[in-house]
This record gives C-alpha cells, structure tokens and sequence, in this order.
C-alpha cells in the first residue's frame, strides 16, 4: 500500500484544530491563500487563534474573515495594510500583534522545517524589532538571534499535489507556502488539482511529500485579485 | 520641482547594464517605466519573481502572477520564480546590485524611517527591513517635505527606524543627495529650485555649493 494523504475536505483535514493553537497561513497579500482552509476557520469558529501569515487578508477575505468573528488573538504577520478592521482592533488593544521584517517571518519557517532552533539576522538591528532580542557578534557585526517558528497547524496552497503529500506551486503563489509546508507539526494542503503517485515529475516536486500530512483537493477558488493592474488590448 | 516621475527618471540613470533592481512601492515602482536605452535590467519582486516584466494586457491577468505591490504582473523571457525565503536569501547575500524604495524620513547620516507612526499608521515594515540591512546601493526617492511642509531630511529620524546608516543616496522634489560624513550633499539641484530654498527645507546638515549644478531631467 503506497502511502495516502488524501484527505476528503478541509473539515476532515482541520478536525483537530482547536482553540488556542498556534496556526501558519500561506499566502502573500490574498496570492495563493489557502481559501478553502481559512473559510473552514470561520465555520468552525475556533477562538484565541495565533496566526503566523505573511498579511492579515482584507476586510472581507481571506484572514479579515477571521478577524471578523474575533478568533484571532495574537497576529504575527509583516505587513498589515489594506485592513480596516485589523487596524481598529489593533489601536483598541483587542488584538495583540507581532510585526517582524519578511524576510525574517520567511527565515524563521524555514529554519523550522530544516531542524534548525535559531539564526543571526542582521534585519531590524538597532529598531524596535530588536527590542528584548538576544544578539551575537561576529566579525564586528551585531545580529539578532531569531528563533524557529513552533506552529501547532500549517495551512498552505498548493497549485498541484499527488496523494503521497508532493506540492507544485503556480507563479508567484509559491511565496511563503514551501516554507511553511516544512513548519508545521501537522501540515494541510489545499491543492487545485489532486492527481495520483506517478503523475508529477519528481524533478519538479516544490515540497517533499514528508512534510504534508494531510492533503486535499479544493473546489470553486476565488483567487480574489487586490490590485488588478492591466494595459489596454492594443 | 521635480514631479513624481521625473524623480524616477533621475533614479532610473543610477542604473547600469546587468544590474539587479528591487523596487519598492510608490515613486520607486515608477523607475522602471524610465530605463534608458541600451541597459538591460532584471527587477526583482521580493514576493518571489526575478525578471518582473510589465504590466499584462486586458484579460491576460492572473491572480497567481503579483508584484510585492500585489499588482498583476508578468514574467518575461529569462523570469525566474521562487520562494520567499529565496527570495530573502538573495537579498541577504547581497546579490540585489541597487535597491529604491521610498522613506517618511531620512538622517544626515543615512538612517531612515518607513513603517510606522505611532498610534496612527501601523501598516508593517514588509521586506524594507531587510532590505536596508542588506542592500549595499539603497537610493531613497521621497518628497523633499510632509504635508504640513516640515522637511523629511533630518539630523536625525523622529519616527521608529526602519535601518541604520544605510542610505546611500537621496532624490526628492528639490534634488540629489549624497549621504557623506558630511551630512547631505546637494551634487544637483531640480531645475528652478534655488540654492536657498533647499537650505531653508533641509533639517539635516547640508552641503551645498552656491553653484551647485541643475539637474538635467
């Protein structure tokens, strides 16, 4: 029996997730969010959520949702712009927010998926990000030392996957899902087209089956565009 | 005065054949309507593309395909797609010959501020972070005063810094900027703004020569 991932939807894959954990979302701005996922979040209604995402959604997608409803309670993100809501909830203190330079919140997925605790990082040295940070010095240098994420859920999408848990991304909605895909203790891909062992190139692979633990195939995407940018048809 | 795109023009002949180019968000983005001639340049897109091409046609848009804007986008011949990290990791490594990116302040010494204003705007730092810690070229285009006409270039940032002594160069409205030991150094001025008028808007220590030359945009 080969190994099957597959899952039958995003209830069956998210079933565990409970209130309080700790919960990573792919996506850059809403290109290549795992919607199916997070529209099971606001169904469910778990609560006192901790999401690590690159953004928070807009007011009414993606990550909004869930600010919407209030079940988010910490958010680790690097640019929240284009939120209404994120904003109110921040200036009145609902909300408790961590801002972290992208390419840290990148390097920080990443290292969890290689075994990896911690690493130096020379961004955000001498500003506030550096706040109650340990430091290293080498070579004169001062870097910050940034630890692995430790997420409870990693939530990615993914544009293809065969049931042994393999993803192939699509243009830039890649962005932070290979990374995070390595994060999680327990790691869900929404893909677009879920095919069988033997019919994707492994050449090709983006992320290793071994990090997917539950995978399944998403129906009637979105793909909300934020910012439709376009030259006239000659 | 140089208008917005003028000031992307000016940037835009910092360039040079085979470089490498991030740019960020506003006056910056425009740089890349203004390559000159017979230079060829690959932009990158922190979001994870190298090779960003132009905007695509009517109908051709993909929501899988932005910029860090999250504009749509598109690749050109020789585009190379990758993640985040990758995508941080080429900027760490210093592999980005020139970074613009635009700023609310900058210091004589060459700190700047671009994320926050406390207790109004918290939109997030994004990659500008990394960026300038990074970043060996960093070329800031703003306007030369905020709204109320207070000038952006400062002895030193009043608003929680984005990086350290890392910008290289200054153009604004009135000007181009060299940050030096000396503090600001006008090497051009806009055409039609006075010698005068940049000491009286710049904050900061400022050299500047009663000839200093106008800008040819």
């Amino acid at each position: 029996m080969a190994i099957n991932k597959r899952v039958a939807n995003a209830t069956e894959a998210l079933h565990d997730l409970a209130d309080g954990m700790t919960v990573m979302l792919g996506g850059f701005g809403l290109c290549g969010i795992p919607e199916m996922c997070i529209n099971e979040l606001v169904r469910k209604n778990v609560k006192n959520l901790t999401c690590i995402s690159n953004n928070a959604g807009v007011d009414d997608f993606g990550l909004g949702l869930l600010l919407h409803q209030k079940q988010i309670k910490k958010m680790i993100a690097s640019y929240v712009g284009e939120n209404a809501e994120f904003e109110r909830q921040l200036l009145s203190g609902e909300l408790e927010v961590d801002l972290i330079p992208q390419g840290t919140l990148a390097t920080r997925c990443l290292i969890a998926g290689y075994g990896i605790p911690f690493v130096p990082l020379l961004a955000g040295v001498g500003t506030e990000v550096a706040e109650g940070k340990e430091t290293v010095v080498r070579n004169g240098k001062t870097y910050l030392l940034e630890d692995a994420f430790d997420a409870d859920f990693a939530i990615v999408k993914a544009w293809k996957g065969d049931t042994a848990g393999n993803l192939i991304y699509k243009d830039t909605a890649r962005n932070f899902n290979p990374m995070m895909a390595m994060a999680g203790k327990i790691t869900v891909a929404e893909v677009e087209e879920l095919v069988e062992p033997g019919e994707l190139d492994p050449n090709q692979i983006h992320t290793p089956g071994i990090y997917v633990h539950r995978i399944f195939q998403g129906e009637g995407y979105e793909k909300r565009i934020e910012q439709r940018t376009v030259r006239p048809r000659a | 005065m140089l208008n917005k795109e003028q000031i992307a023009r000016r940037i835009a002949r910092e360039l040079q054949d085979g470089y490498y180019v991030n740019l960020g968000i506003g006056i910056p983005t425009l740089v890349a309507n203004f390559i000159p001639e017979g230079i060829s340049v690959m932009l990158q897109s922190e979001n994870g593309l190298l090779g960003m091409g132009p905007f695509p046609i009517e109908g051709e848009e993909s929501a899988d395909l932005i910029n860090a804007g999250k504009q749509t986008v598109t690749t050109l011949p020789g585009s190379a797609i990758f993640d985040s990290a990758t995508s941080f990791g080429m900027i760490r490594a210093g592999k980005v010959d020139l970074t613009v990116l635009g700023a609310m302040e900058v210091a004589d010494n060459g700190d700047i501020a671009n994320w926050k204003i406390p207790g109004k705007l918290i939109k997030g730092m994004g990659g500008a972070m990394d960026l300038v810690a990074a970043a060996k070229n960093i070329i800031v285009a703003m306007q030369h005063t905020d709204k109320k006409g207070n000038s952006k270039l400062l002895a030193q940032c009043s608003l929680p810094l984005t990086g350290l002594q890392c910008v290289k160069k200054v153009v604004t409205a009135l000007g181009y900027f060299e940050i030096t030991p000396e503090g600001f150094h006008c090497v051009e001025r806009a055409p039609g703004v006075s010698v005068e008028e940049i000491k009286s808007k710049t904050a900061g220590r400022l050299v500047i020569a009663d000839d200093c030359p106008e800008m040819d945009v």
